[in-house]
């Protein structure tokens, strides 16, 4: 690279505007890949042909015509609606999707920034899109989209502990919550942590399956209870942030468990020097395994009720991942 | 007089702060939403989650289908009764005309009566079906159906071969089935009998549906979370259910043995070896396994009659205008849905003086502000897809 551009990318202004460019173009391709992997691989599960016609071959531009359509669409906002909050809402679902981009280790030194309470920064940041969906559901003035956005609310704080529990595994394998230590961690270790953290692993993915209210933790959308929840008045390109933060989201929430437990970037038997080119195309592929399984179980499972949702936080994830922390704690002391 | 209403205020928070006063919000579920298969309306307190004095209300749907026959033929009349539970449209048509065929005592042929019941089997595992398809999708599940359509469509395919129409057959006549002979313009005299290839084609398709409900059992009753959505949900004792004339499978979920099919002569069933599936606790779950194992059960019975059809006329001789003597008559069938039975009175001219028609999902859903008090709102629609009710038989 010519010094000239190195150096312009030292300055934290260039810098800065050529992350946010990178993260602004990220979202809605992996948005769009995970959309379309979605459409697909329902449909062979349904015995459907998925989309098929858009762009020609194997309907690939469907998500395209998609997106164009919905920005075609009236902006709607219903007359009861509290107008700013209704407006903001989905800006702040999509907000926290971006902001978790930050702390993803893509490769050796490939991350946006590595904060040394990266795990902690992650968790934090995944709620408060939570807070943009009951700001979703407050405002629109309907009684379905109040009960979606309460439920949503309900769900949060039931799932954030197993969540952060879950993590804290790996935390003490590791000694350390930066993103990128905990992989260097796991590369030094040899091996990746999901041998010792089968339990963490798997309350973490039940969580953030809670945490981005797919199937079946859906609650808060049910379709066929409450119409469409918190997204039931919602229209065009606002409709598109939800739908792209959803997206985007079973990305970052995968990618954060790929890092945790799975090695991240790293592969054992790669060599490291070739880790800074590997080192995205390894996450990439571990992180579509584990949307792969996020969709298998969308269009498997039926959804749970409100009340066993809890139960299932309170009486079985919460008290398995502290059982785990002291297992995995008691472990590192002694061993 | 400001400082009185500054108190007040303080006051009124206090108590707020004491305790947490909620108030009760006015929940309308319909006629437009997702899971109430069709227009039916649902008003309800819901306090949080749950749900008190529900109310549904109905008539959004309502066709004027008794005052309309009163001034059409009796031959026109199938057209309309075949509208009524449009998912088994078939089955309607049969205790019609069973009716009018008692007033007017005519002897149906035997091949008539069975390809009657034939396709009356068939009408009951395409509705069972789409029960089978929409059940898991109003719990969340959208996979089973597709599994289930799939099959529906083999057996609407069977029914349009026969018939010309899937959902709207319109094949009865007063007397048998559609005339054997050819009318109309047509000086052709043309032999109207079941499709060439007919039987071996049903016969594979019956195959085919067997399977897909092994399949279905496997992907639902394997299903971990629709066993603890369903089971121990909406509890129908069976005394309640008949109290409120519930019919059908969801009586016979409640424990209750009762099928006209064993019960009335209106098509000849007592050839046929089959069960009638009962259920134990009347729960949500009990309905869903009483109508799989009844879909086994008419696919059981179509195979018996492919086998075991006589040959003969198709066509009792009935004279060119049809007029049924006076007097009057109840007939009711079991019909895929419940009980349903059209009371027919004539005063000899050729169209009803009055029918009323008795049909099963009206009298299901009179169960429900008993069988939805107190529940959860998730539960309502577990509840009511449960209960399996069509809003075209519910208002007429």
């Amino acid at each position: 690279m010519p010094d000239f551009v190195v150096n312009l990318f030292d300055n934290f202004w260039v810098a800065l505007g050529g992350k946010l460019a990178l993260v602004a173009l990220m979202i809605p391709m992996i948005g769009m890949a995970i959309g379309f992997a979605e459409m697909k691989l329902s449909a062979k599960m349904q015995h459907r042909m998925g989309p098929y016609f858009a762009g020609g071959r194997w309907g690939w531009a469907q998500l395209i015509a998609d997106g164009v359509k919905f920005f075609q669409k009236e902006d709607l906002i219903p007359e009861e609606a509290d107008r700013p909050v209704f407006k903001i809402a989905p800006i702040f679902v999509l907000m926290g999707t971006v902001a978790l981009f930050v702390v993803i280790p893509f490769g050796p030194g490939l991350i946006f920034r590595d904060l040394s309470v990266g795990v902690f920064y992650a968790l934090a940041i995944s709620s408060i899109s939570t807070i943009g969906i009951l700001m979703a559901g407050w405002s629109s003035a309907n009684k379905y989209s109040l009960m979606g956005g309460l439920r949503a609310a309900g769900q949060l704080i039931a799932y954030e502990l197993p969540l952060v529990l879950a993590v804290v595994g790996s935390i003490i394998l590791a000694g350390t919550m930066s993103m990128s230590g905990i992989v260097e961690a796991q590369i030094d270790a040899g091996y990746p942590y999901v041998i010792f953290q089968v339990v963490g692993f798997a309350v973490f993915m039940i969580a953030s399956l809670a945490e981005l209210s797919r199937i079946p933790f859906d609650m808060p959308i049910a379709e066929s209870e409450l119409v469409m929840g918190y997204l039931t008045e919602y229209t065009g390109f606002r409709f598109l942030f939800f739908f792209l933060a959803e997206f985007a989201n079973m990305f970052t929430l995968s990618a954060i468990a790929v890092t945790l437990f799975l090695g991240g970037y790293w592969l054992p038997g790669i060599p490291a020097d070739t880790l800074e080119f590997a080192g995205p195309v390894i996450l990439l592929g571990k992180v579509f395994i584990l949307v792969f399984a996020m969709i298998w179980f969308r269009w498997t499972f039926p959804r749970f009720r409100e009340d066993q949702l809890q139960t299932l936080a309170w009486k079985w994830l919460i008290p398995i991942a502290l059982a785990n922390i002291m297992i995995t704690a008691t472990l590192k002391v002694f061993l | 007089m400001v400082m009185d209403q500054d108190v007040a205020r303080h006051l009124s928070d206090a108590s707020v702060s004491v305790e947490l006063e909620t108030a009760d919000m006015t929940l309308n579920i319909g006629p437009q939403h997702p899971s109430t298969h069709g227009v039916l309306r649902l008003v309800a307190r819901v306090d949080g989650e749950r749900a008190y004095d529900l109310k549904p209300v109905i008539g959004y749907m309502h066709r004027g289908y008794e005052k309309l026959s009163e001034v059409r033929t009796y031959p026109q009349i199938t057209t309309l009764v075949n509208r009524i539970d449009w998912v088994s449209g078939y089955a309607n048509e049969i205790p019609f005309v069973v009716a009018a065929e008692k007033l007017m005592e005519l002897e149906v042929p035997e091949r008539a009566q069975y390809i009657r019941l034939i396709l009356t089997e068939m009408a009951r595992i395409s509705s069972h079906l789409v029960f089978m398809a929409s059940y898991p999708l109003e719990l969340g599940a959208a996979t089973p159906l597709f599994f289930a359509l799939r099959e529906r469509e083999r057996v609407l395919d069977l029914i349009e071969s026969v018939t010309g129409g899937r959902f709207h057959p319109n094949f009865n006549r007063i007397g048998g089935v559609k005339p054997a002979y050819g009318s109309g313009s047509s000086t052709r005299k043309m032999v109207q009998d079941l499709p060439a290839g007919f039987f071996s084609e049903t016969r594979k398709a019956m195959d085919e549906v067997l399977n897909a409900v092994d399949e279905l059992e496997s992907l639902v009753a394997g299903n971990e979370i629709i066993l603890i959505r369903t089971k121990g949900i909406g509890v129908l004792p069976p005394e309640v259910a008949a109290s409120y004339g519930v019919s059908g499978p969801n009586l016979r979920a409640s424990g209750v043995g009762f099928d006209l099919r064993r019960v009335e002569r209106y098509l000849p069933y007592e050839d046929f070896d089959f069960e009638i599936p009962v259920g134990e606790n009347g729960d949500c779950w009990d309905r869903w396994w009483v109508r799989l194992r009844e879909i086994r059960q008419s696919a059981s019975i179509v195979q018996q009659a492919i086998d075991g059809i006589p040959a003969g006329p198709l066509q009792a001789k009935v004279p060119k205008v049809i007029k049924v003597p006076a007097g009057e008559t109840y007939v009711r069938a079991e019909n895929p849905k419940g009980e349903m039975g059209y009371y027919l009175v004539s005063d000899g001219a050729s169209g009803p003086y009055r029918l009323k028609i008795r049909s099963a999902s009206f009298s299901n859903i009179s169960i429900l502000p008993w069988i939805l008090e107190g529940v959860l709102v998730p539960d309502i629609i577990a509840i009511m897809g449960s209960l399996d009710f069509v809003l075209g038989d519910v208002d007429r």
